[in-house]
Order: C-alpha cells, then sequence, then structure tokens
C-alpha cells in the first residue's frame, strides 16, 4: 500500500544510517519501570519483575509473532480472534479432563497452522489485501467460537492445561520465584530471534518487506515465505491463547484488541509499517512498554478507558518520532 | 493525471462496469432468497424499502471512507467517531426541538476537527495512516467510555423524522444518502479537487512535483470522511431515539465501511475508484443481511459467512492482479 504519501522518498536517506544506533524503546521501557517502582518499590524485586513478565507474556508472545507478518509488510488482524479461539476451543475440546490437555493442544495448533497457511495464501495467491483478509479470517474464527461454545463460554479448563499461564516454580535461587509463563516466553523470544536474524528465512522476511518484487527477481520464493510468516503468527496467537486461559479463564473476548495491542507494540518498538525494518528485541521491549504503561496507568488509578486514549495518544506519538529520526538522519 | 481521473469505469466499449455487476448480482440473490423461503412480502415496494433502508448508515460513512481511500490513505477511526457523534446528539438535544440545530452543528464541528486531526497527522506528520486513525479512534473510545457508559439523553421526537420521515416510498435518511453520493460522485469526477484526490492517490510524489499541495488535498479528504461519519452518527442517533457509546463500535463500521470500498473496485492502495462501486458494496451487504434474515441462520454462522463473503468478493477482483499486495 502506498499509503504514506512521502515515504518514498526518504527510502535512500534512511538506508544511509548508521546500523547501530540505540532503539529509543529501551529507554522508554527504563524510564517506566522506574515510574512503576516509584509508585511500587517491591516491583524491582525479582518476585515483581517476574510477575510482571508473567502479566505480560501472552503480549509479548503475540507481538513476536506479528512482528514476522509486519516485516513482509503485511499486518494480522486476525490474531486476537486466534487468541480467543484457543480458548474457547481448549475449554470444549478438554472439557475439565487433565488427560486431554496434550491432544487438545495439538488440536489447537493445528487450527492455529490452517488458519495462518489460510491467511498467507488468500494474500499471496489470491492477492487480496492483508487487511482484509485477516478480517475475514477475524470474523471466521470469532464466529467459530462463538457457534462452538453456543455463544457463552462452557465448560473449563484443567488444571494441567492453566498450568502453562498460572504455574510459579518457588524458592528458585537467584530468581526467587519462576513462572512458566516466562518460560515459554524465553523460548518463544529466542525462536523468533533465532529466524528473524539468524536464518535465510529471516533474511528473505525483510528483503520482501522492503521490496517485494525485487526479492521476486532476484528468485526469492515470495510466497513461501509470506505464508510462513503468517503461519508463525497464527501459532503465537495459539501460544498466547494458551498462556491467556491459565490466568484469565474461559470468555468469549478473551483476546479481543489484542492484535492491535501487538501491532502497536511492534510500532513503539520502531518495527516499520509495510515491511522491511524490525528487530525481535526492539518489538519486545515495545511489547514489554506497552505492559509496562497499562501498570503504570493501573497504580495511578485511571480508569480502563483513560489506559486506552493513552495507547492512542502513545501510538501516534511512536509513529511520529520514527518519522522524525528518519527524517534526520 | 487526468487520464487516472477519468478512467474509473466504463471507459472500454461495452464492457459492464463491476459495480452494475454486484449490483445485479446482489439484487437477483435478493429476489431469490425471497423466493425460496416463501417471503415474497420482501419483494414489495415496502419490503425493497427496508432493503435500501439497510444501506443508510453504512453508506453514508464509506461514501466518506472511500474519498480517504482514493486519496492513498484510510480512516480506521470512524466508527467510534460515529459513536461519539451519536451520543453528542443526543446528549446536547436533551429531547427539545430548539436544540437540534445546535446538537447537528456540534457534531459536524467535532467530527470536523476530528477529520483536520487525523489530515494532518497523516499529511504533516507523515504517520501511516493505519496507525494514526488508528490512534485517534482510540482516543475518542477512550474518551467517550470515560464520560457515559449508557444511552446518553435523547434526540427530539421531530428529530426522528430524520431516520423515520418519507416522502412517498423514499425516506429523507435515503435521500441524504443519495444526496451525498451524488456530490461525492460529482467531486470525485467533475471538480480539480476530486483529480487532484486522484493524483495524490496514484503517486503522491508526482502529484507535488506536479505543483499539487498534497498536503491540502490528504486534510480536506480526511474532514469529508469525518463528516460523513458524523452523519452516520446523527442518523443512528435519529434512529435509536438516543447515542450510545456502543453504536459505531458494534455496527463494525471501520472494518465494513473499508470493505465495501474495497469490494467496490477501489484500489486500497489509493488512485483508483470511485463511489458507485461503493454503492454496489452496500447494497451486497445490505442483501446479504436480509437474506441471511430471511433464511433465519443463527448469527454466528452469518458472522463466520459474512467473513467469508467479504474476502471472496474483493479475491474476485483482484486474484488477476500481478503487483504485489501487502
Amino acid at each position: 500500500m502506498s499509503a504514506l504519501p512521502l515515504k518514498a522518498g526518504s527510502g535512500a536517506l534512511r538506508r544511509k544510517l548508521p546500523k547501530l544506533r540505540l532503539n529509543p524503546v529501551f529507554l522508554v521501557l527504563a524510564l517506566l519501570i522506574l515510574a512503576i517502582t516509584w509508585y511500587n518499590p517491591s516491583f524491582i524485586e525479582p518476585a515483581g519483575l517476574m510477575n510482571f513478565l508473567r502479566r505480560a507474556a501472552p503480549l509479548v508472545v503475540l507481538t513476536c509473532g506479528q512482528l514476522f507478518v509486519l516485516v513482509t509488510g503485511g499486518f494480522d488482524l486476525s490474531a486476537g480472534s486466534l487468541v480467543t479461539l484457543t480458548v474457547i476451543g481448549g475449554s470444549l475440546i478438554t472439557l475439565g479432563d487433565p488427560a486431554m490437555t496434550w491432544p487438545a493442544i495439538a488440536i489447537l495448533f493445528a487450527i492455529g497452522l490452517v488458519a495462518g497457511a489460510v491467511n498467507g495464501l488468500v494474500v499471496h495467491r489470491l492477492k487480496v489485501p492483508s487487511i482484509i483478509t485477516t478480517l475475514g479470517m477475524l470474523l471466521l474464527l470469532k464466529g467459530t467460537a462463538l457457534m462452538w461454545s453456543g455463544g457463552s463460554p462452557r465448560g473449563y479448563l484443567p488444571e494441567n492445561f492453566r498450568a502453562f499461564g498460572r504455574l510459579v516454580w518457588r524458592d528458585i535461587p537467584v530468581l526467587g520465584i519462576l513462572p512458566v509463563a516466562v518460560l515459554v516466553l524465553v523460548a518463544v523470544v529466542a525462536i523468533a530471534a533465532w529466524l528473524l536474524h539468524r536464518t535465510q528465512f529471516g533474511k528473505l522476511a525483510l528483503a520482501i518487506g522492503d521490496n517485494a518484487r525485487a526479492g521476486e527477481l532476484a528468485g526469492i520464493g515470495v510466497g513461501r515465505v509470506r505464508v510462513a510468516a503468517f503461519v508463525l503468527s497464527a501459532l503465537s496467537a495459539v501460544t498466547a491463547g494458551i498462556l491467556i486461559g491459565g490466568f484469565a479463564g474461559v470468555s468469549v473476548d478473551a483476546g479481543d484488541g489484542m492484535e492491535l495491542q501487538a501491532i502497536a507494540a511492534g510500532v513503539i518498538g520502531g518495527v516499520q509499517l509495510l515491511g522491511g525494518r524490525g528487530t525481535v528485541a526492539g518489538a519486545v521491549a515495545g511489547a514489554l512498554a506497552l505492559y509496562a504503561l497499562f501498570t503504570l496507568l493501573n497504580f495511578i488509578g485511571l480508569p480502563q478507558p483513560v489506559r486506552e486514549s493513552m495507547q492512542g495518544v502513545i501510538l501516534i506519538a511512536a509513529a511520529a518520532s520514527a518519522w522524525r529520526q528518519r527524517r534526520e538522519g | 493525471m487526468s487520464d487516472i481521473a477519468l478512467s474509473p469505469v466504463g471507459r472500454k466499449a461495452f464492457r459492464l462496469p463491476a459495480a452494475a455487476i454486484i449490483a445485479l448480482i446482489s439484487a437477483a440473490t435478493f429476489v431469490g432468497v425471497a423466493l425460496a423461503t416463501g417471503e415474497a412480502a420482501q419483494l414489495s415496494a415496502t419490503g425493497i424499502g427496508g432493503l435500501l433502508q439497510r444501506m443508510v448508515a453504512l453508506g453514508i460513512v464509506a461514501i466518506g471512507q472511500t474519498l480517504v481511500i482514493v486519496a492513498g490513505s484510510i480512516d480506521l477511526s470512524v466508527a467510534h467517531l460515529i459513536s461519539v457523534s451519536a451520543v453528542l446528539a443526543s446528549y446536547v438535544m436533551q429531547g427539545s426541538p430548539e436544540r437540534i440545530l445546535p446538537a447537528v452543528a456540534a457534531v459536524l464541528a467535532v467530527a470536523a476537527l476530528v477529520g483536520l486531526v487525523n489530515g494532518f497527522l497523516v499529511a504533516r506528520l507523515a504517520v501511516n495512516p493505519l496507525i494514526a486513525t488508528l490512534g485517534t479512534g482510540l482516543i475518542l473510545k477512550g474518551l467517550l467510555s470515560a464520560t457515559f457508559d449508557n444511552f446518553a439523553g435523547s434526540v427530539a421526537p421531530q428529530f426522528q423524522l430524520f431516520a423515520y420521515g418519507a416522502i412517498g416510498p423514499v425516506s429523507f435518511s435515503l435521500m441524504t444518502l443519495l444526496i451525498l453520493w451524488g456530490g461525492a460522485a460529482l467531486i470525485l469526477r467533475r471538480t480539480v479537487f476530486g483529480a487532484h484526490l486522484y493524483a495524490v492517490g496514484g503517486n503522491a510524489m508526482g502529484a507535488r512535483l506536479a505543483g499539487i499541495r498534497t498536503e491540502r488535498v490528504i486534510i480536506g479528504a480526511h474532514v469529508l470522511a469525518s463528516i460523513s461519519a458524523g452523519v452516520t452518527g446523527l442518523y443512528l442517533a435519529s434512529r435509536l431515539g438516543s447515542g450510545a457509546p456502543w453504536v459505531g463500535r458494534d455496527g463494525l463500521y471501520d472494518l465494513e465501511s473499508i470493505a465495501v470500498v474495497v469490494i467496490g473496485g477501489t484500489l486500497l492502495s489509493g488512485g483508483k475508484g470511485g463511489v458507485a462501486g461503493t454503492l454496489a458494496g452496500v447494497f451486497l451487504f445490505a442483501v446479504l443481511d436480509a437474506a441471511f434474515n430471511m433464511i433465519g441462520i443463527d448469527p454466528f454462522l452469518k458472522q463466520i459467512l459474512r467473513g467469508t463473503i467479504v474476502v471472496a468478493s474483493v479475491a474476485a477482483y483482484t486474484f488477476r492482479t500481478k503487483a504485489f499486495v501487502a
């Protein structure tokens, strides 16, 4: 989409920027953590930080997946509804039976795989813009979740399913406590960083986002890379859904709006929309900063609606400051 | 430049414009479903009037959305702006007829202001339009739900004429839709501003080098889009008798308005398209709604079908394109 009117002209300038330049999101994150600590000194203790990471884990995981779609130049708006479907589907497949937990997880990941592949194929083969494709998938997945559950959540998740989001190991040396969700988070971030920055697939994804036509002419299998990006996003959404099922329980709006939070987190973390630029470290820091902001606003006692307004302001500010940087550079 | 501006549909001889094809298929679907389900009453003047009435809310906002998309931008803030407008209208009016004018003026002023902000962010600060309008949408949503949590005030009984009054079979609101549609078509086809919209959407850099003040064009498009969202808000307040903070969000007006614009053949990347196709897309959505109602489909299945149909009908256009889409 050539929606950004003056972007084309700044492309040449941007490429001359020195590669190692501290992403401002890290500074923002540090300031937010300082501010939260001001209100609640125990936040900075290992246990406090671990709890923060546990709560932020679903958003971070979702952002890591969304990142792959963003750098290839698309959007995945269906991620939030896949989170919802995972939570609802988890409770309806297991029906509270712990023995069904692993089969249920396998089925949910299979659903994610199919949803992601369909997104990717429709975008690549049928050339439907990803906003429209994933919006259609959003309606489809949300409708499926609602129809499957009959409109209101039924059943509950067995304890071993909820353990991923909920279980906390205590008396761990150094860290104090270690939530399972934090382990999942670390694993997902490590896989994402490896895929994007250490494999050929990651380089191709960034290249396609920068200039798909050039990538095609250079012989990149553009289709495979794009489909893979959507599949990764969907798998991360299922993972995030499993974590959310652990601490939030079953509801029909479990994942509502999370896709926008993940995209916002990416933007805050310096990911360039419409592709070509982005790092896992930046995206993760962006997600943590967004969640830290929510936490801070919560401490200050601002009601939920005001937090939404703040999210809007931050989103615009992050995008506008990214532009200033490009311009000055 | 003028080539682009004049080319939308119908240039090639004897090829039916896409808008007409969509409209014909939709009409045939409506007739077919009405006959198959034994709801022949739907084919009477009243039934068809009801069908067209379904087009009003989405149609008005989609006309504005067409203008911004043609200019290469997009507006995701319309749904929340519709809620703000509906609530503001009924809150200012408080059921009193002499406050109709101030209420309408307030709504249009707020809408224009939101449009100015959107346009400024997109054109002057070069914020990606998706992010900019998503942001302003979130701000509006937050402000609104911090202030109101239920129906606020009520509109004057006279104001409900906007939704329910009619001259003969044609309601005032449907007339409004048709007038706005004609106005937008006129702007796009017959004015310099319209030509500039296509130019900026087609190639912003080229338009700028050709001496067009691209920033003003984009800001103008956003103001018009926001005002059309404001009018949809007024219509919903008039129809419901009162505005509630969820009317815009529950109507999915942001995503649906974009979907009908694209279904109508306007390029999401800008520079090509028009309001005739958009109106055909709105008609298709109205027919789907009506047909699902006649068949009596489960509301959740309806959502699934709707998602699939949106993607399929856009794919019907796009699958032949060679270009890369994002």
